[in-house]
């Protein structure tokens, strides 16, 4: 019995060293992204090349444009999704009964979720850029964007609503409130938190997608910041791409392709962070 | 109570207003999803005016700007599938173990923190993945093996590993510790170990969460775009050896777009390309949805 | 004299298969405390919930027969559940205030009824925390979160809200099983008050509750009304062997 013992606890051990070494793996992973891109670009990050726009051709200056234009298709892209997959939330969690429609909903935003970027991209070419004639622009970009993000932010909504107790729903309709009553007085500013969390992702998620801008809103170069939301933009993602990969001088803009991908890891990761520390705020308050 | 039943007549008709306009707002989503279909139809399907469908789908030849061009998109279906199924190979177990460290093996104070940076990990933006495996990964990989190129189908199999590690982690996770805690206790006082445990209570009662959980990262990873457009070398011919250059259907959209001439043959082609590209992710999607409908996790009451 | 305020007249109810109410007659009189007792699963919290129709949240359920609010069968399709819910008000088993503030709990009823004049709202809401023995506790403090008050203080402040609709019925689902024994004899006391102006329903499962607080006590036992009488007479003679051996504790 001691020797079977005895495997049984080497066979245990070691498995559970398999799954330390795998989460260790996935640590060092994100760490060695983080490590690399910052070590080498935060040498190009200083004022200049925050506040000013690509000069020679994009080998020298700063990435301006880059920084304006990703912030507007994300605040336009969660000015369309935020609503929309808000009052989604809302039929799902508060309205909906169980039943083919609501299998239906689930499937659509389910696939919708699974899409692929470039797809997205392809849709906002041919419908927004094309079929409603709104050309490349922030518009059509947002309108991409809001598209993608949809489904985060309904399946983060929604889960904000259902964490709103269902004691506060009787004890608002045994006070005579209508349903309606209900939820924007009781139910919506109870999941609101989750709901911001929800939409800090969505930006997140909108300022970083790449292949969706492509053929609807961004551009290679723009000499002047954009003055409305039809004009075409310059953006954070696309900017690294295009210096990378089509740049005049791909090995003499390295410091600049490092820079711009820093620029994007801080916006990104840190409405992450945000989201995260935000999160947990909220559930220690609870 | 009478006097108000006039006014209870309107108030029902504005909430049930109320609930129509929610209901019609909740459809956006599948709208969404129709006019993505529609669209990719009309844009795609003159394509095969010009190239039968079995010649496109089955065609190894990709030479849409020769002339006469060649729109075969065999050589681009067979590296999408290669790229996905190498990063299968690497993400599903690192993801699957990752989970169980984190449900069964982490202290508290340990997984408060590594869930958080699983969670950034799939933050992080393609294009920055995809430029880490272009500046980083590919050199590296070229002077260690001795290859002529860093950018090839390992390479950018390793890069989508990176991106869909956390999607299968983070739900496998989640259906491994939905796992009714009297099953596991009840294994436990039997006398199992904890793997043990594990290996023939847990793992057999999540296997549908987890089955999920790979579908979702592989259909991640067979979409992802910025990645293999920047990191698996670009060539479109069928590779031979996991060092080739690739080029997926997805890079291929990507990267011709731009200059294919607009509603031109090869701009069909594209649209085209990304309704086979749509198909395959369909598919993932309706398979992850039948599995974690049809197979639903166990519960403690119904054993 | 006794007034009739609600009459419950060959009431059956089924959730899903389940009957969980079988053929149930019986009167809430104006200003008296009627206690419903009985075992787990007897079916006391459900014909609660019927009176004021709040298991219309279940979809699966379903009430035959009828029930009379004054003259007004409450089950009749006809029958507006908003306004129905307007003029019985209800409180839950565990307090449950909305993560408002103190005053905004109670102004919450007047809200959704559409009243606006900011005065009327205020001097309601004093009002009815002074009837719920509330108002000393907290009048320093009436815009803080109503979440920072103790249990007892809280299922009063629900207690007041209910009260600050002007309800004709009270319905309490054992509103005093979350709390100490200090705060459960306030709540009683105020039950005691109470009377003068509703007609309150009150479930329990605790005896001594049921004879402190009622005048007249219902046994329930498997879904039916097995016994109904003043509740001194429950409590010293019950006429079935069920009933006695229920409230001397021999089963339930």
């Amino acid at each position: 019995m001691e020797h079977i013992n005895g495997r049984r606890r080497l066979l245990e051990n070691s498995m559970f060293w398999l799954f330390r070494v795998a989460a260790i793996i996935n640590g060092i992973a994100l760490l060695a992204v983080v490590y690399f891109i910052a070590s080498r670009g935060w040498r190009a990050i200083n004022w200049t090349f925050l506040t000013e726009p690509p000069l020679d051709s994009m080998t020298k200056g700063g990435i301006l444009p880059c920084i304006v234009g990703t912030i507007c298709l994300s605040m336009g892209a969660m000015l369309v999704a935020l609503p929309i997959g808000v009052a989604s939330a809302v039929y799902l969690s508060e309205y909906a009964r169980p039943g083919r429609v609501l299998r239906i909903i689930r499937l659509g935003i389910n696939n919708l979720a699974g899409v692929p970027s470039v797809v997205f991209g392809l849709f906002g070419l041919a419908f927004f850029v094309i079929y409603l004639d709104m050309g490349i622009s922030i518009l059509a970009g947002s309108l991409t964007l809001g598209a993608l993000t949809l489904p985060v932010i309904i399946g983060a909504s929604e889960e904000a609503f259902r964490a709103v107790p269902g004691t506060y729903r009787e004890a608002s309709l045994g006070l005579g409130a209508t349903k309606w009553q209900t939820i924007y007085r009781v139910v919506f500013p109870s999941a609101l938190p989750g709901i911001l969390t929800g939409a800090i992702l969505g930006l997140s998620r909108a300022a970083g997608e790449t292949a969706p801008i492509m053929f609807t809103a961004a551009v290679f170069f723009s000499p002047s910041l954009p003055a409305s939301i039809f004009d075409d933009v310059m953006a954070l993602p696309y900017h690294i791409y295009v210096l990378a990969t089509a740049g005049t001088d791909i090995e003499a803009t390295r410091h600049l392709q490092y820079g711009t991908a820093v620029v994007l890891i801080l916006i990104v990761l840190g409405l992450n962070l945000m989201a995260i520390i935000y999160r947990a705020h909220l559930q220690k308050r609870k | 109570m009478q006097r108000t039943q006039q006014s209870g007549k309107s108030r029902k008709r504005k909430e049930q207003a109320i609930r129509s306009l929610f209901f019609i707002i909740a459809l956006a989503s599948v709208m969404a999803l129709g006019f993505i279909m529609y669209f990719l139809f009309v844009e795609g399907l003159p394509v095969f005016s010009k190239v039968s469908v079995k010649d496109f789908v089955f065609g190894r030849y990709w030479y849409p700007t020769s002339q006469p061009p060649d729109f075969g998109i065999f050589p681009l279906i067979v590296a999408s599938m290669a790229v996905t199924g190498l990063s299968a190979a690497m993400s599903i177990p690192l993801g699957v173990l990752a989970a169980l460290y984190l449900a069964e093996a982490a202290a508290p104070r340990v997984r408060q923190w590594v869930k958080p940076v699983v969670e950034l990990l799939a933050a992080l933006p393609s294009v920055v993945i995809g430029f880490f495996g272009m500046v980083v990964v590919a050199p590296f990989l070229q002077d260690l093996l001795d290859i002529p190129t860093g950018l090839n189908l390992f390479n950018g199999a390793l890069m989508l590993a990176f991106m869909s590690v956390p999607t299968i982690c983070s739900i496998s996770e989640d259906a491994i510790y939905s796992v009714p805690v009297e099953l596991k206790e009840a294994s436990l006082a039997l006398g199992a170990t904890h793997w043990e445990t594990i290996a023939r209570v847990l793992l057999p009662a999540s296997l549908s969460g987890i089955c999920t959980a790979i579908i979702l990262g592989m259909s991640r990873a067979i979409g992802e775009t910025m990645v293999v457009l920047m990191v698996t070398g670009g060539a479109a011919m069928v590779p031979e050896s996991i060092f080739d250059p690739v080029r997926p259907m997805p890079a291929s959209i990507a990267a011709e777009m731009a200059e294919a001439p607009f509603r031109g043959s090869h701009y069909h082609a594209l649209f085209a390309t990304g309704i086979v590209l749509f198909i395959f992710t369909l598919l993932f999607n309706l398979l992850a949805d039948h599995i974690s409908h049809r197979y639903k996790q166990t519960g403690a009451a119904t054993l | 004299m006794k007034i009739p305020k609600m009459k419950v007249r060959d009431l059956n109810f089924y959730y899903g298969k389940f009957h969980a109410l079988i053929d149930v007659n019986m009167d809430f009189n104006l200003n008296e405390v009627t206690a419903l007792i009985g075992p787990s699963g007897c079916g006391k919290s459900t014909l609660l919930r019927c009176l004021n129709r709040m298991n219309d949240l279940i979809s699966i359920s379903r009430a035959d027969g009828k029930i009379f609010l004054d003259d007004i069968n409450i089950n009749d399709p006809g029958v507006d559940v908003v306004t129905l819910r307007r003029h019985i008000g209800m409180v839950f088993q565990k307090p449950n205030p909305f993560p408002k503030s103190i005053f905004e709990n109670v102004a919450y009823g007047l809200r959704v009824n559409g009243v606006k004049d900011r005065a009327y709202i205020a001097h309601k809401v004093e009002e009815t925390l002074k009837s719920a023995a509330l108002w000393d506790e907290v009048k320093g403090r009436m815009h803080e979160s109503a979440l920072g008050l103790s249990g007892g203080q809280q299922q009063r402040l629900c207690i007041a809200r209910a009260m600050a609709v002007e309800p004709d019925v009270l319905l309490m689902d054992e509103p005093a099983s979350a709390l100490d024994p200090i705060a459960t004899q306030k709540i009683e006391e105020l039950i005691d008050e109470l009377k003068s102006q509703y007609t309150i329903v009150i479930v329990t499962h605790n005896m001594q509750q049921a004879a402190r607080v009622s005048d007249i006590t219902a046994f329930f036992y498997l879904g039916r009304l097995i016994e109904m009488d003043k509740t001194e007479s429950i409590f010293t003679r019950p006429s079935l062997k069920q009933t006695s051996d229920y409230i001397t504790g021999r089963f339930g």
